[in-house]
């Protein structure tokens, strides 16, 4: 079989098996309307955290409301659309523990879609509506001169942003391979990550900036490329062309997470653990 | 026919599985050492052979049956599955062979049973009518009619268990491998079962291999067993030769209508334990019972009784002592 059909057999059982959890989650009506209704709020009260912070300053580390807002929304969008396709993955290691990730290994579908759509819900899709709403007002808000390859610039940004956290995910499952009751460390830098990324660059140690842009390349989700939009400088010296780079890092991240995902389940399979 | 020469189905040829086992002895310490879960074991299976393989816990028998279904990467040795190497090419075999572990379900646990069933149609791109007919037969069988639009949740654990086998067997397995199918049933749900068992193996010519603490599944499903401890075959053969080889014992468990003074039972029956009015008396598992009741209902005030077969662990501990014993004289 070919890495094309592998995809594709991939996307299919993925999508199969997510559409069971979503009916498993219908059974559940009520349940089911008010964890989507929680959602929205809490994620909601995220932001407003943010806007409580502005009322007694007019700008964080140099940047103006609209500005963290844009930082905000391009976080949360891209993080949400990678929560909502992969955010289950830290129960693999409840599944080792429990031996039902051997009932994944005997079907006839790659393990890490069927790990992937693992408890699929509708409810994550709170978090993109909620990012979608505020990175639409900060777009509206910002004073950008817009050109074509800005204009371009924000969808590019958005799905590199969900492809590098979506390896994050691939690469903290393949890691609890490893160590099974790790799932604490992968949200660490999945909703650590995303947090990180909601203020501006300029109030972080520059150390810590550096380790965001060149060791885990989170500052390509929002950083690099919005700090190049408004035109605003990035604490450590980057070229202008480093904004367009975004789907260039997704593309590496997402190999060397597919990379450390089959290595972790080689592993798995002659270890037994 | 010698299983031998017949169309080899599953062939082991010196297969080991070797762990690295790491414990903690301190707090950073670690002390690592290898354990052989299976060691160097070869057997080959014909199609359409019905194979109990049993072995106390933790002797290699699960880890075997991960081999088998591509799950584990063996350490050593050959193993092929219709001719698939199972590790290399685990999703090819995933179409040709049905799973069932007993303790563990792959029903989706909120959604009605049907639902699972309609998943297996898609996954493994079963032909529709192929499909319907697995199913109706599988309904008709396994009495499932009138679970199928309930939630696996609400489902009994014979009824779980009868519903995950359907569901193992619709894509038209040319072999299933049973982890425990009886385990935690009651009498009716495993008469149910094995009666299926027993009716696909001989319709389809499914080719099992089983699992099992329970040597009536074995008795009345397996023609062969074979028997595994710490990691190799110490048995492969027929069931009756284990019970020779291990020399079981079935007990009988008599109450008589008062304290009495042991029973004189005709050897090699005996009396092993006196408790009031109950007592066990021991006698060859080869043996039939009915004389030996028929004698103490004849001789005694017999009130009730019961039979009690033996457990494979015991016939395994007991022939493992029997080796022991003949190495040493």
């Amino acid at each position: 079989m070919g890495e094309r059909s592998v995809v594709a057999e991939g996307l299919r059982a993925y999508w199969l098996i997510a559409g069971m959890w979503v009916r498993a989650g219908m059974t559940y009506r009520a349940s089911f309307v008010a964890t989507m209704v929680g959602n929205l709020v809490m994620t909601g009260m995220d932001f407003v955290g943010i806007l409580l912070m502005f009322s007694q300053v007019d700008s964080l580390g140099g940047w103006s409301l609209p500005e963290v807002a844009l930082l905000y929304g391009l976080s949360v969008t891209s993080f949400g659309i990678a929560d909502l396709v992969l955010g289950s993955m830290d129960v693999l290691g409840a599944r080792m523990r429990d031996g039902s990730f051997d009932t994944l290994l005997v079907r006839p579908a790659p393990v890490l879609a069927q790990v992937g759509a693992d408890r699929f819900a509708v409810r994550r899709l709170g978090r993109v509506v909620q990012g979608t709403v505020v990175l639409g007002w900060a777009l509206a808000s910002v004073d950008v001169d817009w050109s074509v390859p800005k204009v371009l610039l924000v969808p590019v940004m958005v799905l590199s942003g969900a492809a590098i956290f979506s390896a994050v995910f691939v690469a903290g499952a393949a890691f609890q391979i490893f160590a099974q009751d790790a799932a604490e460390v992968q949200n660490a830098f999945t909703y650590g990550g995303t947090t990180l990324l909601q203020y501006p660059p300029s109030v972080f140690g520059k150390d810590l900036v550096r380790g965001a842009t060149f060791v885990l390349p989170l500052a390509f989700v929002n950083w690099v490329p919005a700090a190049y939009l408004l035109g605003r400088p990035y604490p450590i010296g980057l070229p202008s062309w480093a904004a367009f780079v975004s789907p260039l890092v997704a593309v590496v991240c997402c190999a060397l997470a597919g990379l450390a995902w089959r290595t972790g389940l080689r592993s798995y399979r002659s270890t037994g653990s | 026919m010698d299983p031998f020469t017949m169309d080899p189905f599953i062939e082991l040829d010196g297969v080991e599985k070797v762990f690295d086992v790491r414990r903690k002895t301190g707090f950073l310490k670690r002390e690592r050492h290898r354990v052989r879960a299976v060691d160097s074991i070869s057997f080959t299976v014909a199609r359409g052979e019905m194979v109990g393989y049993i072995g106390p816990n933790g002797a290699g028998k699960s880890t075997t049956i991960k081999m088998l279904t591509g799950i584990l990467t063996p350490s050593g040795g050959r193993l092929r599955v219709a001719g698939i190497d199972p590790s290399r090419e685990r999703k090819r075999l995933a179409h040709r062979m049905g799973v069932v572990f007993g303790q563990r379900t792959t029903l989706w646990w909120d959604l009605p049973l049907i639902d699972s069933y309609k998943l297996m149609h898609r996954m493994y791109r079963i032909p529709d009518a192929r499909y319907r007919e697995n199913l109706d037969r599988m309904v008709e069988l396994l009495d499932l009619g009138e679970l199928l639009a309930v939630p696996v949740r609400q489902l009994s654990l014979g009824q779980r268990m009868r519903g995950d086998i359907a569901a193992a067997l619709l894509h038209d397995p040319e072999v299933l491998y049973l982890d425990e199918p009886t385990i935690g049933l009651d009498v009716i749900s495993k008469t149910k079962v094995r009666d299926f068992l027993r009716q696909l193996n001989a319709e389809r010519a499914t080719t099992v291999l089983l699992t099992t603490h329970d040597l009536q599944d074995i008795e009345q499903l397996c023609s062969r067993v074979m028997v595994i401890d710490h990691g190799r075959l110490v048995y492969d053969g027929a069931l009756a030769g284990l019970h020779e080889a291990g020399e079981s014992e079935r007990t009988l468990v008599v109450d008589l209508e008062r304290e009495l003074p042991p029973i004189e039972a005709p050897p090699p029956a005996r009396v092993v334990r006196v408790e009031g009015p109950r007592q066990w008396l021991a006698f060859p598992a080869s043996a039939s019972a009915a004389g030996l009741v028929a004698r103490i209902a004849a001789e005694y005030p017999l009130v009730d009784l019961s039979v009690r077969e033996p457990d494979i662990e015991a016939v395994i501990a007991k022939m493992y002592a029997e080796r022991a014993d003949r190495a040493v004289s």
